[in-house]
């Protein structure tokens, strides 16, 4: 089969756990054999696997809308292998961006600044009612630009991750007639709680009632689908995200000092991923273990917040905030770890959990979140319940029977989520979209 | 004459509440009592009352022909005194028939023997005497904490004066031989073995209600057609299988019910065939070989060993910390030795197990806990505060 894969980060390209999934997800199904031709904003740089064709749409601008668009780089579709394409399409667009981010930097250095880490670092504003027309202006530029790839390239189905690809299946589908499947990994409504932008909200209904079929994340982000956006289930199918067997391969080995006990909390400093629940249980923590060490890693809109209450806890001693790490920052805080938490408020998946595990490090993930579903071997906590959390802390650096039973346990159920496993559901996933189109006289 | 022995075990654990690392130092009840005063209303509602009638309503109409056995736990005894004395009225009455055997086991349902010959030996003479001041029994066959069983156990218990130990039938310790005989206990030659014959137990305890299961529909006469086949291969067929089964694990909707008041007089229309308990059996019947099991036994999960209750470390751990704590003690009967008795039961050890994915079902539905890791951890918050009493009086 050949699919038309529509993305806004592939590694390196990323900025978080979006280009993680879908390089895992592509990798999965070339390895089954399928062709996959992959559209990003722009591709800088060389990948090489064996049956994905990274493309930039920037050479496929529609031609209706030639003149409202800007100059584009030029940048040629680069041909890894045969079934592999990569297109780039020129844009800074991010899908963490908000607004104010968004226009505050120019075009040009958007990517150029996600390829510095391979983490979260752009968050959407929780005040972002005042969203600039530039952001979706370059949604619906993208989703121009891969209507007119589609009518020069040949494809069964168009997959389409997240709200910003949204136009783009809609303008190939348009092109093509081929069914649409709409990845969810993140809605709005997790990202932003309560401020939510509509404009965002608005594209992603438009999303999820256009596409023929939907994939979501978890359960969890599948019921939300459901709830929120009025979609009916059996239009949903649940794929869970998995482990990259280069990260299963991974060596088991910790360092640091180990006199002191370290927690860690990595993700963006933002109301979604809960790191208010973190900083409240580290001061509880402390009342009992004075000798324990958190690190908070990642920024965000609520680091200010973060750090002030830090200090009138008076945890400050204690409790440190790195800032955005980067590649190897990130590995060497996981091996230096002795606990990992994930307290998150709203989460669709969350794959870092799975890292940490895999750098051999337990974790306690929030029950608000898809990944739970997934892991048996972590402890599991109401994101609200800062007693609850500082207790689970509290006994895992205080057993070691229990860290190690997490540690080997969870290892062993880590190797087993494997990406080749996800891809047969989306493969099967598609091939029941084709066969309904092609019932419906599509 | 091929012996039928039933033997029930009547056992609820006194279940925890949820403990954080806060209140250790402040608060010095565990009990989840409102749970525990739920469950064993809903029990007594669904099984023991209505299983004890139709028992009771059998042992009338087959005029002492139908005979059976119960251990209660000394835990469920408690409990039964205290929220539920009904449900010990209709005990009594049962054991007033004459027709029912009531057997020993450890009072706290624990794994004393395990870490603790002194403790075992003061949890057997506990339940001895609670037996004999509800049901004016002195038993003489003993039934170990869900069957475990190992030739230190036959000798400990044939020095305790028991001459009747029953347990599991596991192909591992009987090879080719048969579970329907009598065996003499390697270790205490005075010691008979009655061996749960597994197969036509979980017949009933588990595959009664599973409609995959070839044998579905299981009716009496079908079952007891099963027994009479075994007439010429075997002196005994011991059926022995949580009480619970009747109404509990299977509902009363499955017609379990219906299933046991009609068993006696389907098994008794084959002449040959007659009920029995483990005392009238070890006098009627000789054990026809020795057998050695130099390892423990127990009837639990596909592995029928101790991994139930001590396979991982965290099992292993929580069971190392609490027996840590027998030499500090206060002297005498206080409520922290009571207190230590009941974090005994081998329940709590049960909740912390990670064996999910074979036996993982049975684990779950007995399981008051989200995962083993929360158990293991509201379990040592416990200790650490039982610890603290301990040592500030």
């Amino acid at each position: 089969m050949r699919i038309l894969m529509l993305g806004w980060e592939f590694p390196p390209y990323i900025s978080g756990g979006l280009g993680t999934a879908c390089q895992g997800i592509t990798d999965g199904l070339t390895q089954l054999g399928h062709e996959i031709i992959f559209v990003l904003p722009k591709v800088l740089g060389a990948i090489n696997t064996a049956r994905l064709q990274l493309l930039s749409a920037a050479d496929f601008s529609c031609p209706l809308y030639t003149e409202e668009l800007e100059p584009v780089l030029p940048s040629k579709p680069q041909t890894i292998a045969a079934e592999l394409k990569l297109l780039p399409i020129d844009s800074p667009l991010q899908p963490y961006f908000s607004s104010a981010q968004y226009s505050s930097r120019p075009h040009i250095d958007g990517l150029a600044t996600a390829m510095d880490g391979d983490q979260l670092e752009y968050v959407a504003s929780p005040q972002a009612g005042d969203y600039g027309q530039n952001l979706v202006a370059e949604v619906i530029r993208y989703g121009m630009a891969v209507g007119s790839l589609a009518m020069t390239h040949s494809f069964d189905i168009i997959h389409a991750h997240d709200w910003m690809s949204v136009f783009a299946g809609v303008n190939a589908r348009l092109v093509s007639g081929k069914p649409l499947i709409l990845h969810i990994h993140s809605l709005e409504i997790d990202r932003s709680g309560a401020n939510v932008n509509g404009e965002i909200l608005e594209i992603e209904s438009y999303g999820l009632k256009q596409a023929d079929h939907i994939i979501a994340v978890s359960h969890y982000t599948k019921s939300r689908i459901v709830n929120f956006y009025g979609i009916a289930p059996e239009r949903i199918t649940v794929v869970h995200n998995a482990v990259s067997q280069q990260e299963a391969r991974r060596q088991r080995a910790t360092v640091g000092d180990k006199n002191i006990k370290t927690v860690f909390f990595l993700g963006r400093i933002t109301f979604q991923k809960g790191p208010d629940y973190f900083v409240e249980a580290a001061a509880r923590v402390l009342q009992i273990m004075p000798n324990v060490r958190f690190i908070m890693a990642g920024t965000g809109d609520m680091t200010r917040q973060m750090v002030e209450r830090v200090a009138e806890l008076g945890i400050g001693a204690n409790f440190h905030f790195t800032g955005f790490l980067k590649g190897k920052e990130v590995e060497n805080a996981y091996a230096m770890s002795d606990l990992y938490v994930m307290p998150s408020v709203s989460e669709p998946f969350g794959i870092s959990p799975l890292e940490a595990m895999s750098y051999d490090v337990p974790v306690i993930i929030s029950k608000q979140s898809g990944v739970s579903e997934l892991i048996k071997h972590a402890l599991k906590v109401d994101f609200w319940n800062v007693d609850e959390i500082a207790d689970r802390i509290v006994a895992l650096l205080k057993h070691p029977v229990l860290a190690d039973e997490l540690k080997d346990r969870g290892w062993e159920e880590i190797k087993k989520i494997r990406w080749d496993k996800a891809a047969e559901k989306i493969a099967e996933v598609y091939g029941r979209a084709i066969l309904e189109k092609r019932e419906a006289g599509g | 004459m091929p012996h039928v022995c039933i033997y029930f075990q009547v056992h609820q654990p006194l279940r925890l509440k949820r403990y954080s690392v806060f209140q250790i130092g402040r608060d010095h009840d565990y009990e989840d009592e409102t749970n525990n005063r739920q469950i064993l209303a809903k029990v007594a509602e669904k099984c023991y009352l209505p299983a004890n009638q139709i028992l009771s309503d059998l042992i009338e109409q087959h005029q002492g022909d139908f005979r059976v056995s119960f251990s209660i736990s000394g835990v469920a005894l408690d409990q039964f005194s205290r929220c539920q004395p009904e449900v010990i009225d209709s005990f009594q009455r049962l054991a007033a028939t004459g027709c029912v055997e009531f057997l020993s086991e450890s009072y706290y349902h624990s794994l004393a023997f395990l870490f603790s010959p002194q403790e075992f030996v003061r949890q057997v003479k506990l339940h001895e005497e609670a037996t004999y001041r509800h049901f004016g029994q002195k038993p003489t066959a003993f039934r170990y904490t869900e069957l475990i069983y190992n030739n230190q156990l036959a000798t400990a218990l044939g020095q305790l004066g028991y001459r009747i130990i029953l347990t599991e039938g596991a192909d591992r310790i009987l090879g080719w031989r048969s579970p329907n005989y009598l065996y003499q206990a390697e270790g205490a030659p005075e010691v008979t073995l009655l061996l749960r014959n597994y197969r036509l137990s979980d017949d009933i305890s588990f595959r009664f209600s599973n409609s995959f299961w070839p044998g579905f529909p299981l009716t009496a006469a079908k079952y007891a057609h099963w027994i009479h086949e075994i007439c010429q291969r075997g002196d005994i067929i011991n059926l022995f299988m949580d009480y619970e089964t009747f109404g509990e694990h299977q509902w009363a909707e499955t017609g379990i019910f219906d299933f046991l008041k009609a068993l006696p007089g389907e098994i008794l229309k084959h002449k040959d065939f007659k009920f029995t308990t483990p005392g009238e059996a070890a006098r009627a019947l000789r054990p026809v070989a020795r057998l050695d099991v130099p390892n423990f036994i127990s009837w639990a999960d596909t592995e029928r060993d101790l991994t139930a209750w001590q396979g991982n470390s965290m099992q292993q751990d929580a069971a190392r910390s609490l027996y840590k704590l027998e030499e500090l003690l206060p002297e005498g009967e206080g409520q922290i030795l009571k207190t230590w008795g009941q974090l005994q039961t081998s329940d709590h050890f049960y909740y912390m197990c990670t064996k999910w994915f074979a036996d993982g079902m049975v684990h779950k539905y007995f399981n008051p806990y989200a995962s083993p890791y929360d158990a293991y951890i509201n379990y040592m918050n416990i200790l650490d505060d039982l610890t603290y009493l301990i040592k500030n009086g």
